[in-house]
């Protein structure tokens, strides 16, 4: 008997019971749907991730002050001597010292609290990815003259100036100092923690004059030469450092220097474990569909005890009927499965808790190939129960 | 050479004290084109030796050829074939497969066989055109009279032109008028050639046969 015509019967099992067949399929359908999905939003979130990071400059190394654990007796703290004398390390591009400061901006009658007033050098506008949109960044005379003025962040701007008003050339006060608007930054949109717009930058002697003094900067923004010279520059800015700062054990630097790519890698991974949590839990969703199809199965061959009776004394040897119950297991769960997947596919056009879905297709593949499994799997104890009916004892069910 | 050839055979259910014998030691033979009746009242053993003879059920000892085979020796796979080309079953419950037409309900055993579909068809309706249900081959069996569905269910036992026809008890759930049609063409079939046994504890039934075989406690008498 061919395996076409032992298709047909079981196809003609699983319409005898449709709402039946039905709400077994959705079980899988559940189940393959929220793998796929969830899959989907934990990609889409680590593509987000890379996307955002990516914004911020692959090139740059930071270097930030402070020891995580006890003093020595050394001066350990970033100066701006010992900045300026990373500009000597071949691979490095540009340095920017970085000072940093929270701070009340205001415009006539509107304040904002920033997130940050960073103070730095104009090399800092291209090693931290920071366009400018509107106006112009300042320039190095403006260091030298410690010139009043900044460049507000997107998010800064539109909270003091509103969205239509033009700040450049307006004065506004920053922590009570006067500062002129002299350019806007490109909006570079949230990484979900801070928000890379809601900055101001202005000239580092003026920020350190009327707003931090002259104490050590916080950090030190690097751009290496290029992406592939990241690992070198970073090896010699940190053989510079340990020299000034007289570091002789490695383990426990008075400063931490970290890359883009670095920063990229802890992220990824922290959206990877996401995305295999996510898929974890829909895939005991698609372990408990799995397990309505046996007992879906269970009670089909309980009920259909005498049929399997008849066709047996009609001469059905045990590998047909034990075929026709597996094709059934499977067709249900692969039609639920297929209908999964289309539900999926269809899910993934909208956004999913903030989260635009990217479909991994190895993941539709595997939500598949399981699918196929399961029914294989759960379908395998009703149908060899089935097959292994006696013919006396199944003709004599009521 | 005969159709059915049993030799002291015995089948025993359960074990020790509670042993039941439902057959003690029975010989019969059966000859091509014999129509045989088995009477006998409840608990006689008719029903257990049906079901040897049908190869449903194995003998505890004994020997049994059917058709010259020594089905005694057979397994699971061997047996479903032996059921399927030698023997045409007739239920007393009919036993149509539900919400299957009456043609592929006569079809199935053909189809278990192997036979291909276009042949499949044209033997099926034969086999229906013989009990003169022809007209009715598209109907679910809940669309047929219980006489129907018996010669639907006679049909399906001669398609594959097996060497016995096995009625147990075929007019036990039908009216007068249904068993009159049926017992016609178990009659029509015996004067072609064929080999019937059949079950029953009706005398009118069995006044149909040939030759009547009553048992009492597992043996013949």
């Amino acid at each position: 008997m061919s395996f076409f015509e032992i298709f047909k019967f079981a196809l003609k099992g699983i319409s005898a019971n449709k709402l039946r067949s039905g709400l077994t399929m959705l079980g899988i359908l559940i189940g393959v749907a929220a793998v796929i999905l969830l899959v989907a939003v934990g990609n889409g979130s680590k593509v987000a991730v890379e996307q955002s990071l990516q914004a911020l400059g692959t090139n740059t190394i930071t270097v930030q002050g402070g020891r995580t654990t006890a003093r020595t007796g050394y001066s350990t703290d970033l100066t701006l001597d010992i900045a300026n004398s990373l500009k000597a390390a071949p691979d490095v591009k540009s340095v920017s010292p970085v000072v940093t400061s929270a701070q009340t901006l205001n415009f006539g009658d509107t304040t904002h609290d920033v997130q940050q007033v960073i103070g730095t050098y104009p090399a800092y506008f291209g090693a931290s990815n920071s366009e400018v949109a509107a106006g112009v960044g300042f320039a190095e005379e403006d260091i030298d003259q410690a010139a009043r003025v900044v460049v507000l962040g997107h998010t800064a701007a539109t909270e003091l100036f509103g969205a239509t008003t033009s700040p450049i050339g307006e004065r506004i006060g920053i922590g009570g100092q006067i500062f002129t608007v002299i350019g806007v930054l490109k909006e570079k949109g949230s990484t979900g923690f801070n928000n890379p717009d809601d900055i101001a930058i202005a000239p580092l002697t003026a920020v350190q004059r009327a707003l931090t003094g002259y104490g050590p900067v916080n950090s030190i923004t690097i751009e290496a030469v290029s992406a592939d010279a990241v690992p070198a520059a970073q090896a010699e800015v940190t053989a510079l450092l340990n020299a000034r700062m007289n570091v002789t054990s490695t383990a426990n630097a008075p400063y931490t220097i970290r890359n883009a790519s670095q920063l990229l890698a802890t992220r990824t991974q922290t959206a990877e474990t996401f995305t295999v949590l996510l898929g974890a839990v829909a895939a005991i969703s698609l372990l408990v569909g799995g397990i309505g199809i046996t007992n879906i199965m269970m009670v089909t061959v309980t009920e259909r005890t005498r049929e399997i009776g008849i066709r047996k004394a009609l001469g059905a040897p045990k590998r047909v009927i034990l075929t026709q119950f597996l094709i059934e297991a499977t067709l249900l769960s692969v039609i639920g499965g297929g209908l999964g997947v289309a539900f999926a596919l269809l899910g993934s056009n909208f956004t999913i808790a903030g989260v635009v879905p990217v479909i991994v297709p190895s993941s539709v593949a595997l939500a598949l190939g399981v699918s196929v499994a399961i029914g294989l799997f759960f379908g395998s104890y009703p149908a060899s129960r089935a097959a292994g009916l006696r013919p006396i004892d199944a003709l004599r069910y009521e | 050479m005969n159709v059915i050839e049993i030799r002291d055979v015995t089948k025993v259910y359960g074990e020790g004290e509670a042993a039941v014998h439902a057959l003690a030691g029975l010989s019969m033979s059966v000859a091509y084109g014999d129509h045989v009746a088995i009477m006998g009242s409840s608990g006689s053993g008719k029903s257990t030796l049906m079901n040897i003879i049908g190869c449903l059920d194995i003998p505890t000892s004994g020997s049994y050829h059917l058709d010259g085979v020594d089905v005694s020796e057979l397994n699971d796979t061997q047996l479903a074939l032996v059921r399927n080309r030698r023997i045409g079953f007739v239920f007393q419950s009919f036993n149509l497969i539900a919400r299957t037409s009456a043609l592929a309900n006569v079809e199935l055993p053909l189809a278990y066989a192997g036979v291909k579909p276009r042949q499949r068809r044209e033997r099926a309706m034969e086999a229906l055109d013989m009990v003169g249900l022809s007209g009715r081959a598209d109907h679910d069996p809940n669309q047929l009279s219980g006489g129907q569905q018996q010669r639907v269910a006679i049909a399906r036992a001669l398609v594959t032109e097996p060497a016995l026809l096995l009625a147990d008890e075929p007019t036990g759930n039908l009216d007068s008028h249904s068993t009159a049609d049926v017992l016609s063409i178990l009659d029509k079939l015996s004067t072609q050639g064929r080999t019937i046994v059949l079950i029953t504890h009706e005398d009118e039934v069995a006044a149909h046969a040939g030759r009547i075989v009553r048992l009492r406690d597992g043996q013949i008498i």
